[in-house]
């Protein structure tokens, strides 16, 4: 006769990092945005190769604040990642400085790239580069807004006392994404700021 | 290989199987125990807060069916108007807004959604698990499936529904020649359907790699979990692209963007090129689980395993990939360099090859099988000929010369009829037959079953084989009315009678399932005598599937003795019992180890809240109300926060229940 029974074994719940599976369903998001902007900058090689004139029609756009910028972001996610391999160790005061260090150099980020937009003498109507060149940046600044929300309510819980070491999860999603928005921007500084000097 | 002794009656269904015990146990004191910690809320509330798979599924499957009636009835007007030459019972604006409709309503609203219905009520059945990876995400992806579909048909009342065909082709869609919502209400309509099906396929994937029960290793899956996983990581990889065209399409439209417009330097052959990078995987998404219900079910009807089932599975797989190369085949005459049309062409050719091989595994499965005739068996074996048929107009538009030809044609609404209802309706009709027992507990009627499909088969034939010989008479597609003197009126008469005789078909289907509804033959567990896991458990299923997880060994778990199959058993009596909370198993994601135990939540109102603030903040965007999208996106961000809230005390491990 069959019964129920518990053994001495155990298994991990939930399981943290790649055992847990919101780390896949946050594989599946980065996978469906990462296509995002793959579609995006084909858009743009599509609209520059296949327009007559100047591509880009200013010629290629300067680096004085891309450059920076692209050092703060990057930056920002070793920052992060240090944040959430302290909680591992069980530092988690220096796992929520991480995070309030890489929300400011995010926010940097996106005041540097604001700044540029302003800056620019075409705009979002003017023409197909215009069009493109905000669509691709703007979407991009899109993802890095979505992360700094995210950053913020993680330093808010932090602050509250509501995450603590068993929130490995959390950590592990937020830097995932972090990384994702800061990797793309590589393809996106190349495609934009790059790719117009090749030539 | 052997098929299998067959001890059915000549109905098809085993004569006792009301009072036959399920493989997999449910002793009354787990039964009870398990009821009480899966159980969820009752009531109005019960309803919009509940994330039970097979629910969700069901709803899926009812709600796409709705949309099907919808875009049948904007058909039957059309063939109304069409049934004879110089008609005057639609305005040409009216006409337009029908035909898109109608296209935008199967394609999307109905194609995909009954698929991913089957899809949402079997994978955790046929997986062995609990429920779904995810299944708040998996009651969101109902909710904004819903939403979408109400906010798609939004304009309709008003007279303003999209009217740009279901490709929506720029500068037709452009601000200057449609100047009203109808083309803003596709575009925004369109990015969030998107979100659905994005969330949707991400919960498939997840599952698929952590949801499986132990033992139930790649080669062990059935062909609709390979079909619904491939159209699954298809559209996270295609959704994006139609996404991206519409928002380009709404910021031109809106904002004056220059994405198409030519005095911009936009280029309006970008929208096509992102549409169809898009719209061809699609076409793939909505027939390969379709396939994959054929895959499983057909062999159950012919007594015997699927022939084939590594190249079916493989070619699957193949099949989308090329998939993704082959969206030039609709541009043919757009104008492209030859070069390019011809690599098109050309793989366009070989994307026949894995569907040919599917269709010949069904033919060998059939042939070498001991057939069965139920209403499931006709309805299969009409789609393999309609598959067919459909297949080979298609090898004929492959052909870039005869394309030029046909393109724009009633040959290529004959094409893609034959196809998508060949390979869709008619497999998901066969397969609500076959696994309607399996949620209701009750047997349809097979000798309505047969008049249904007679009706059905015959009419689908009499309305769109004529096409075919319209369309190489130079009938256009899309024409509201023609002339007299073009000699099209019998044919198109034809197909107006042959549409009304399908549209009463589903008439009959309906009353058929009312009938089993009401007074069915209880079905049993395995009323079909089949080999899949989800046939082990009663009919319908109890809430948490399995009260023990079953250890799988082969492909055919209820056949294995019969089959001879040496080696291993599978395992029902044994196994994990977790009933510590709700809760179930998770696997390594490749080779199937038991690796975690999840926790599965509770019912939740987040869900539809979050599908609520997202049809608000779409309706804002429609008509450019900037505060109320602003408040939506609060309410968004409110829902999202407490989502993820962090557990107040997580638990790091467990020690296992198991049942032995």
């Amino acid at each position: 006769m069959s019964e129920a029974r518990t053994l001495d074994a155990t298994l991990p719940v939930h399981g943290q990092g790649r055992i847990g599976t919101p780390w896949w369903g946050m594989l599946c998001l980065i996978a469906t945005e990462g296509i995002l902007f793959a579609y995006l900058i084909f858009a743009y090689a599509y609209l520059g190769s296949q327009g007559a004139g100047d591509w880009p029609p200013g010629g290629a756009p300067a680096l004085k604040l891309a450059l920076p910028a692209t050092v703060l972001l990057v930056g920002s996610s070793f920052v992060l990642e240090w944040g959430k391999r302290a909680a591992r160790a069980g530092r988690l005061a220096h796992s929520r400085w991480a995070v309030g260090i890489t929300l400011l150099m995010g926010a940097a980020f996106a005041a540097l790239e604001f700044r540029e937009w302003t800056n620019k003498p075409f705009s979002l109507s003017s023409d197909s580069y215009g069009s493109i060149y905000f669509l691709l940046t703007g979407t991009h600044l899109a993802h890095v807004v979505i992360g700094l929300i995210g950053l913020a309510v993680m330093f808010a819980w932090g602050l509250a006392g509501k995450l603590g070491q068993g929130h490995e999860q959390h950590r592990a999603l937020i830097t995932l994404y972090w990384h994702f928005v800061d990797v793309v921007w590589l393809f996106v500084f190349v495609t934009v700021y790059l790719s117009p000097r090749l030539t | 290989m052997a098929t299998i002794a067959s001890d059915l009656p000549r109905d098809g269904v085993v004569a006792d199987r009301g009072t036959l015990a399920p493989a997999s146990p449910n002793p009354p004191d787990l039964a009870a125990r398990l009821e009480d910690i899966w159980k969820e809320t009752p009531g109005v509330r019960g309803w919009f807060s509940t994330v039970d798979h097979k629910v969700i599924g069901i709803r899926y499957m009812i709600t796409a069916f709705v949309f099907l009636l919808v875009g049948g009835l904007e058909a039957l007007t059309m063939r109304v108007q069409l049934a004879q030459p110089d008609a005057r019972v639609l305005t040409p604006e009216q006409y337009n807004q029908l035909f898109s409709m109608h296209g935008v309503t199967m394609i999307f609203l109905y194609a995909l959604p009954m698929l991913s219905g089957f899809s949402n009520y079997l994978w955790p059945l046929l997986l062995g698990s609990r429920d779904m990876a995810f299944p708040r995400l998996n009651a969101l992806s109902y909710w904004l499936f819903l939403a979408a579909g109400v906010f798609l048909y939004i304009s309709f009342p008003l007279g303003a529904a999209p009217d740009g065909g279901w490709f929506d082709y720029v500068p037709n869609a452009g601000r200057e020649y449609s100047p009203g919502p109808n083309i803003d209400v596709y575009a925004l309509g369109l990015i969030f359907l998107g979100i659905s099906t994005t969330v949707g396929s991400a919960n498939f994937v997840v599952t698929l790699l952590r949801m499986r029960a132990p033992g139930l290793s790649i080669n062990r899956l059935p062909i609709i979990v390979w079909g619904t996983l491939t159209a699954s990581v298809a559209n996270l990889f295609a959704v994006p692209a139609v996404s991206l065209a519409c928002l380009m399409l709404w910021l031109d439209r809106n904002y004056g963007t220059n994405f198409f417009h030519v005095q911009g330097g936009g280029q309006p052959l970008l929208w096509q090129h992102l549409f169809w990078m898009f719209g061809h995987p699609w076409v793939y998404a909505i027939v390969l689980p379709a396939m994959g219900l054929v895959s499983d079910a057909l062999p159950v009807h012919c007594r015997r395993p699927l022939v084939g089932y590594t190249p079916v599975a493989m070619g699957t797989v193949f099949t989308m990939v090329i998939g993704f190369g082959v969206w030039l085949h609709h541009m043919f005459a757009s104008g492209i360099p030859v070069l390019a049309l011809s690599f098109f062409s050309a793989a366009s050719f070989i994307i026949t090859i894995p569907s040919a091989i599917a269709v010949f595994a069904w033919i060998a499965t059939i042939h070498t099988g001991r057939v069965k005739f139920t209403v499931p068996f006709l309805y299969f074996a009409g789609f393999v000929l309609l598959f067919v048929m459909g297949g080979v107009s298609g090898i004929l538009t492959a052909s870039l010369a005869l394309d030029w030809q046909l393109t724009d044609t009633y040959f290529v609404v004959a094409h893609l009829h034959y196809v998508l209802l060949g390979i869709n309706v008619f497999p998901v009709i066969g397969a609500i037959y076959h696994w309607f027992p399996k949620m209701t507990g009750r047997m349809l009627p097979e000798r309505l079953g047969r008049w249904t499909f007679a009706t059905m088969f015959i009419g689908f034939n009499l309305a769109f084989f004529p096409m075919h010989w319209l369309g190489l008479t130079g009938m256009p597609r899309r024409v509201w009315t023609y002339g007299a003197q073009m000699g099209w009126g019998t044919a198109n008469l034809i197909v107006s009678i042959g549409a009304f005789l399908f549209a009463l078909g589903f008439v009959l289907f309906l009353l058929n399932l009312w009938q089993g509804l009401r007074r069915g033959a209880i079905a049993g567990p395995n009323p079909w005598d089949a080999p899949t896991l989800e046939w082990s458990m009663s009919s319908p299923p109890p809430l948490y599937n399995y009260a023990v997880i079953p250890i799988v060994a082969s492909r055919h778990p209820l056949w294995e003795d019969r089959l001879d199959e040496v080696g291993d058993r599978t395992t029902f009596d044994r196994g994990f019992l977790l009933d510590n909370g709700k809760e179930t198993l998770g696997v390594s994601p490749l080779d199937g180890e038991p690796a975690v135990i999840l926790k599965m939540p509770q019912d939740s109102l987040l869900p539809v809240s979050l599908a609520i603030a997202l049809l608000v903040l779409f309706c804002a965007l429609l008509v450019h109300q900037a505060l109320l999208a602003g408040i939506a996106l609060l309410a968004l961000l409110v829902v999202l926060v407490m989502w993820f809230q962090p557990h107040p005390s997580p638990i790091e491990s467990e020690r296992v229940r198991m049942y032995e």
